[in-house]
């Protein structure tokens, strides 16, 4: 009897060892799956990068062989000189740059306003339904944001804001000088920073929301205002997140071509001013690329996609740098 | 000296006429009548009645969530910053009631500065302007003035000669003590009559807990302190007056209340209180 509940028990023991030693076997076995697989994804990511960069690098061999860095700073999209075709992209940029400018600076400092609003002073019963609100701006298809810009907000500023302002200050600035046109720069920079607007605000609010309480009750102890606490400790110390949130929505605005395509004019020759219609690179690829005459033509549109990666690019890599620069000088 | 115990229990009356304390010749005293703090309609705590001594250390102790730091937090309107949180009764910083009707709360909480748990520094700031921005809140711009304020407040929270080469550093590379003594000297610079201590040495080494201890002592002649602590040994070592809060489980909830406070000495000695007794002899807690 007792030998036989002793072999039982060193039975047990084997089995339950066995077991243990399988559980452990596939939990290692997992591990190292699970990191292959996440590996490959991961590879996939930087993949499609380099696959884009072969393709515009690789597409655009024509057009950078025929016009090198002038093509840069032509004015004109399109002239002809002696029967040769010859492109440039400088109205592209100009607009694309000009119209996310502006649509950054309108958009900024009320996102970075409203994400403060929601996060630290908003009473608690209105908070659920302004976030909510502000999400949906976001979720709104842009091309409606550009139906409304057309119908609505584009007459309005035409008639209220741009031919009075352009007939007083823009006699003497030549960014704000007329003739306004139909649809232009700035406008399509207003709508712009409207579809902007959510992505900065929300993204504020969650930064601003996770600075540790330790943070404020310092400053109210010194006798602090509440504006004092958002000034002097809370932004700060969520600084390099807002920043975030505005390269992302900047991010938006560069490449965004719906709503720019709908407002901008689609003109292709350069205009100093803001309430002239212009074209953006996105626009202008999304315009002309479906109608392209020639290898040279596709050749030089894609020269263009390149040039926009390239300013997109550079301006994560600043944002960057900046953001680590102010890290570095005050943590 | 004669220890006016003002011990409130709910076997007692509960209101105490809210009479002006008699002012002191040296130094500011607390007055604390009938307080109640609240969480929405939770009362944290039973009515409480303490008199804090000018130029005396005196500490708070009892087991958590008896409403210690929640009564700390009332003497410099810090708790009416938590939302939904409000308080009833008074308390009288010499003869002034900090929470007289038209009292600005953020000059109160000049007044009576506070020290957190956790070593709570600007992050984002150096140590210098750590030090200075009390003073830069409240108006002062000079730069002679404030270098002379951060130096004179440094010596004071006895941080001055690990920091006076590095006041430009980011003040999160000093070590935790190190930073609870830049928290002592942001408080020292707003010159406030009253500072109020959080459990100051609870996320602190034995090392780093002395110099603080020795830095409370050093402030006693000249400030009126008082210092929540877990801590049964540091309210030996530093404190004169102990108050001791227990939790009091009768009907539904569970709410601190004011058993005992006395000279330390008379408090650890000759417990007057049955659950004092248990408390610092280590039967509960």
């Amino acid at each position: 009897m007792r030998v036989e509940s002793i072999r039982l028990l060193i039975e047990t023991k084997a089995v339950r060892n066995r077991i243990l030693q399988q559980v452990y076997r596939r939990i290692h076995y997992g591990d190292t799956v699970f990191w292959l697989i996440t590996l490959v994804f991961a590879l996939v990511v930087v993949g499609m990068i380099g696959a884009i960069l072969f393709v515009t690098l690789y597409g655009s061999a024509m057009a950078r062989e025929q016009f090198g860095w002038g093509f840069l700073t032509n004015p004109r999209w399109y002239h002809e000189q002696d029967g040769v075709p010859i492109y440039g992209a400088w109205p592209a940029v100009y607009g694309t740059l000009a119209s996310s400018t502006i649509a950054v600076l309108l958009a900024g400092p009320i996102g970075i306003g409203s994400g403060v609003f929601l996060a630290e002073l908003c009473p608690p019963w209105l908070r659920m339904p302004l976030s909510v609100l502000i999400e949906l701006l976001a979720a709104i298809p842009s091309v409606i944001f550009g139906l409304w810009g057309v119908l609505v907000l584009a007459p309005l500023f035409e008639r209220h804001i741009a031919i009075p302002v352009s007939r007083t200050i823009g006699t003497t600035v030549p960014l704000l000088e007329g003739p306004v046109s139909k649809g232009g720069v700035m406008i399509a920079g207003m709508v712009l920073a409207l579809m902007i607007l959510p992505t900065i605000a929300a993204i504020t609010r969650d930064v601003v929301a996770v600075v540790p309480n330790s943070q404020r009750e310092l400053l109210f102890s010194l006798g602090a205002t509440r504006w004092q606490v958002i000034w002097l400790a809370v932004l700060p110390y969520a600084f390099a997140g807002v920043i975030g949130g505005v390269m992302l929505g900047l991010g938006r605005a560069l490449g965004e071509t719906m709503a720019a395509v709908m407002l901008i004019g689609n003109r292709t020759t350069v205009s100093l001013s803001l309430f002239a219609s212009g074209t953006t690179s996105a626009a202008l690829i999304a315009t002309q690329l479906p109608n392209r005459e020639d290898a040279l033509h596709e050749s030089a549109l894609i020269y263009l996609a390149l040039i926009l990666f390239a300013i997109t690019f550079t301006v994560n890599a600043l944002a960057r740098l900046l953001v680590w620069r102010i890290a570095a000088s005050t943590r | 000296m004669v220890s006016v115990v003002s011990v409130m229990n709910g076997e007692q009356p509960a209101k105490q006429p809210a009479a002006a304390p008699v002012g002191h010749a040296r130094g500011h005293s607390l007055t604390v009548r009938n307080l109640v703090p609240f969480y929405g309609k939770r009362q944290a705590v039973r009515p409480v009645n303490l008199d804090i001594p000018p130029c005396q250390i005196t500490a708070i102790i009892g087991p958590s969530g008896c409403g210690k730091s929640t009564m700390l937090r009332c003497l410099n309107r810090m708790h009416e910053m938590v939302a939904q949180a409000r308080v009833e009764g008074t308390v009288w910083l010499d003869h002034e009631d900090i929470y007289a009707a038209g009292v600005d709360p953020r000059l109160v909480r000049r007044k009576i500065g506070m020290v957190f748990q956790h070593p709570a520094v600007l992050h984002t700031r150096s140590i210098y302007e750590n030090v200075a921005i009390g003073p830069r809140m409240s108006g002062i711009t000079r730069r002679r003035e404030l270098d002379d304020l951060v130096e004179h407040s440094l010596h004071q929270a006895a941080l001055w000669h690990e920091v006076q080469d590095r006041l430009k550093h980011p003040a999160r590379m000093l070590s935790g003590g190190q930073q609870q003594r830049l928290s002592i000297a942001r408080t020292l610079a707003i010159a406030p009559d009253v500072i109020l201590f959080d459990e100051p040495c609870a996320a602190l080494d034995p090392i780093a807990t002395s110099k603080i201890e020795e830095l409370l002592v050093a402030l006693r002649s000249d400030y009126t302190l008082v210092i929540v602590t877990h801590n049964l040994q540091q309210a030996v070592r530093i404190s004169d007056r102990t108050a001791v809060f227990m939790i009091d489980r009768d009907a539904k909830d569970y709410i601190g209340s004011l058993v005992e406070v006395n000279d330390t000495a008379e408090v650890f000695s000759n417990p007057q209180d049955p659950r004092t007794q248990d408390y610092i002899s280590g039967r509960v807690g």
